[in-house]
């Protein structure tokens, strides 16, 4: 890519922010556009299948996920608010559709173009100045798939370092998981929860006033516990924070 | 075979859950392996270290191909040097070899160092109805025997427990004073179990590596107690799975190098005891007679399905244990088989069947924590993603586990999420009928949907906002003012 306004790229909202937190999408939608990039959403598009493949229903799953191969055959890029199903996309499918070398080969084509959202900003948009603001006391969690399957460790960290009046202090044991863990957290949830105690005890920790994540799943878990045990501690996708606030008085950023 | 309890997955993790010593005992210790760990695996550089993992997998993957090889050539080697080797199809067989061993020897005391498979066979138990008593000598071990327990960690058995509760059983079965002196409490152990070590006739041992080519058990331990049983006695028996088997004393270096830093972190066990057949003729000391039982016990099975197989590959160093964050909350017992933790969902369903442990597989949040730390590189995740696959789809009738709602429940989500337009209209009917159930932006009552009010349990959950993303895009995005309720 030589000029970043040539630079599409289609947004694969996920479910959970398509049909629980609208916003996220929108603020991704805007950052993006913010950096010169022509941003399209396939309208059919649904759930990467990530529920029923873990669940164990690997053929129901592939059903859903040849949809999401089918809605984003043409795109130059997808990019994924979250690094779970960016992972389902990028490296499960290829398990998924392991012994059908058709599906696979469509498969991996996808793989190739597929980003979690902060790893498109840095790996390919390779943004400097932000120009965002977000006065808050922040600390970072990172989903399990973001650091182990998508390998994205860095990244979020780098673009939240340069938010404007973001102070951001480091989460104790940040590379625990928090207990989500998608069917896990209701077939289990006296396990799940429990690690989701730990996950807001160390949250708590930092003194943070702001938790952000680049996947709004664990953070509906997190934040969850946070606002259940009457934590006033605010749950924000990066994208959000990466959006900014409006300057007082002014207009919203981006 | 040792009592399956995996069908009580769920009310003992519960009850684990709410075991506040219990908690203490994990918090106390599981960590501290997983930093020790760490700290072993710098010392040497994470680049050397890669490169110890990528030789030992490929070892394994080596020698449980040709596993039939190796087998024979062990056997063979074994009896070169006057041993005698056994195999052994399931636990009751394995059970009846080495009772059948103590009774024709006259054998009265018994003692063992630690064994996995053992716990596995209930061998204590066998030997124990054959008349002959048993004295477990690692101290863990021998904790848990006094206290009628079995272990909840492959390395450390008696993690779960806390040094008072160890003070306490001690001063109850042995008469000895309370203290919280840890070292009085080993000297206590070690001058009991002394005395058993002298009288007695039969020495067991496990196995953590048998070496093909020369016919050598190798067994690593911090206590000595390993190597007292297997050179004290004047009977040997080393019983293990048959998947221990690699070709090479050359092979054997990169494991000594993995297994206890992975396991504890240290470079290297106070002692690596490699024993090859009987005492000879110019030897001081060492048995009169060595055997060695080697357990099939559903390992086949495993080794004849491609997808399962790198469960052989494990060296039972604990690690998948110490850092997975389900263990540190539930502990080992909970599980309710011998092996417990990542790599115990995939070996105990596999060894008492799948429907029998169908909750082990689901014990997890799949954050693949348990894959970054094993030595051999075993992508435990994978295998329990594969476990599921099996308890949902299987066309085995011995193998799907799945209810009817459940299976409803997936096709009616499948079928919501193939079908847009019948994603937007569900949204539209649950902003309608969310409304007696929702404020400030929240689900505030209960919901009478399962999945929904486990959520609800401890956790808030956010009310369906006004619109949608698609809904929102559908309009154009630039005339949406603030979302957020």
């Amino acid at each position: 890519m030589t000029q970043r306004d040539e630079i599409h790229a289609s947004l694969f909202v996920t479910c959970i922010i398509d049909q629980l937190y609208p916003q996220v999408g929108v603020s991704a939608v805007k950052v993006l556009r913010k950096h010169g990039v022509v941003v399209d959403f396939p309208e059919d598009q649904t759930c990467c299948g990530q529920p029923l493949y873990n669940s164990g229903f690997t053929q129901k799953a592939r059903q859903l996920a040849t949809r999401v191969l089918d809605s984003f055959s043409l795109s130059d890029y997808v990019v994924v608010p979250s690094g779970s199903c960016a992972a389902m996309l990028k490296v499960f499918y290829l398990e998924l559709f392991a012994g059908d070398s058709e599906l696979q080969e469509r498969a991996a084509e996808l793989a190739g173009k597929v980003y979690e959202f902060s790893e498109f900003l840095v790996k390919v948009l390779d943004v400097g100045d932000l120009g965002s603001r977000f006065p808050a006391k922040a600390t970072f969690h990172s989903g399990c798939h973001l650091l182990r399957e998508m390998e994205v460790r860095q990244e979020p960290l780098s673009l939240l370092g340069r938010v404007e009046g973001l102070e951001l202090a480091p989460l104790p044991q940040a590379d625990t998981c928090c207990g989500f863990g998608g069917t896990f957290s209701v077939k289990y949830p006296h396990i799940s929860q429990g690690m989701m105690d730990d996950k807001v005890s160390n949250v708590l920790s930092t003194g943070a006033d702001l938790l952000v994540s680049c996947d709004m799943s664990c953070l509906m878990h997190i934040g969850g516990g946070l606002s259940r045990q009457g934590h006033q501690v605010d749950v924000r996708h990066i994208a959000e924070v990466l959006e900014g606030l409006p300057e007082e008085g002014g207009q919203r950023l981006g | 075979m040792a009592e399956v309890k995996t069908r009580e997955f769920v009310s003992a993790s519960d009850s684990a859950m709410k075991d506040a010593s219990l908690r203490r005992a994990l918090r106390q210790v599981g960590g501290g392996f997983n930093e020790a760990r760490l700290e072993a695996i710098e010392e040497v550089s994470w680049e050397t270290w890669e490169e110890w993992r990528e030789e030992a997998r490929r070892t394994k993957i080596h020698a449980l191909e040709n596993l039939d090889y190796y087998l024979e050539l062990l056997h063979d080697r074994v009896t070169a040097a006057g041993g005698h080797v056994h195999f052994a199809r399931d636990a009751s067989q394995a059970n009846s070899i080495v009772a059948e061993i103590a009774r024709s020897r006259n054998v009265k005391i018994a003692t063992k160092s630690k064994s996995m498979v053992s716990e596995e066979l209930d061998l204590n138990q066998s030997l124990e109805a054959n008349g002959v008593e048993v004295y477990e000598t690692d101290l863990g071990e021998y904790i848990i025997q006094l206290a009628g327990e079995t272990p909840s960690h492959l390395v450390a058995p008696a993690l779960h427990k806390t040094k008072e509760q160890v003070s306490e059983l001690f001063h109850q079965e042995l008469g000895v004073p309370l203290t919280d002196d840890i070292e009085e409490m080993a000297r206590v152990a070690r001058r009991v179990l002394r005395e058993k070590f002298l009288s007695a006739d039969l020495g067991i041992s496990g196995a953590n590596f048998l070496v093909a080519e020369t016919g050598t058990l190798v067994i690593i331990t911090n206590e000595g107690n390993g190597r007292l049983c297997t050179s004290a006695p004047r009977i040997h028996i080393g019983i293990t799975g048959m998947e221990k088997v690699i070709p090479s004393l050359q092979d054997l270096a990169v494991f000594l190098r993995l297994l206890p830093r992975s396991a504890t972190g240290q470079r290297l066990t106070s002692y690596v005891s490699m024993v090859t057949g009987p005492r000879r003729n110019d030897d001081e000391d060492g048995p009169e007679e060595f055997h060695l039982v080697l357990v099939d016990n559903g390992r086949s099975r495993l080794l004849a399905d491609p997808d399962l197989r790198e469960a052989l590959y494990c060296i039972r160093c604990g690690a998948c244990l110490n850092i997975c964050p389900v263990y540190g909350k539930i502990g080992g017992h909970a599980y309710g088989w011998v092996y417990p933790g990542p790599i115990g969902a995939i070996v105990s369903p596999a060894l008492v069947g799948l429907k029998e442990a169908k909750d082990l597989p689901h014990a997890s949040s799949l954050c693949g924590a348990c894959r970054e730390v094993c030595p051999i590189r075993i992508n435990i995740p994978r295998m329990l993603l594969h476990l599921r696959h099996r308890l949902a789809e299987s066309p085995l009738e011995t193998e799907n586990a799945t209810t009817t709602g459940e299976r409803q429940a997936a096709q009616a989500y499948s079928w919501l999420m193939s079908n847009p337009a019948a994603l937007s209209a569900a949204a539209k009917v649950g902003r309608l009928v969310q409304k007696p159930f929702v404020s400030g932006g929240k689900v505030s009552k209960r919901v009478p949907l399962p999945l929904v009010s486990k959520w609800t349990g401890g956790r808030d959950l956010p009310a369906l906002p006004r619109q949608t993303f698609r809904e929102m895009w559908a309009q154009g995005l630039e005339s949406v003012a603030e979302l957020r309720e």
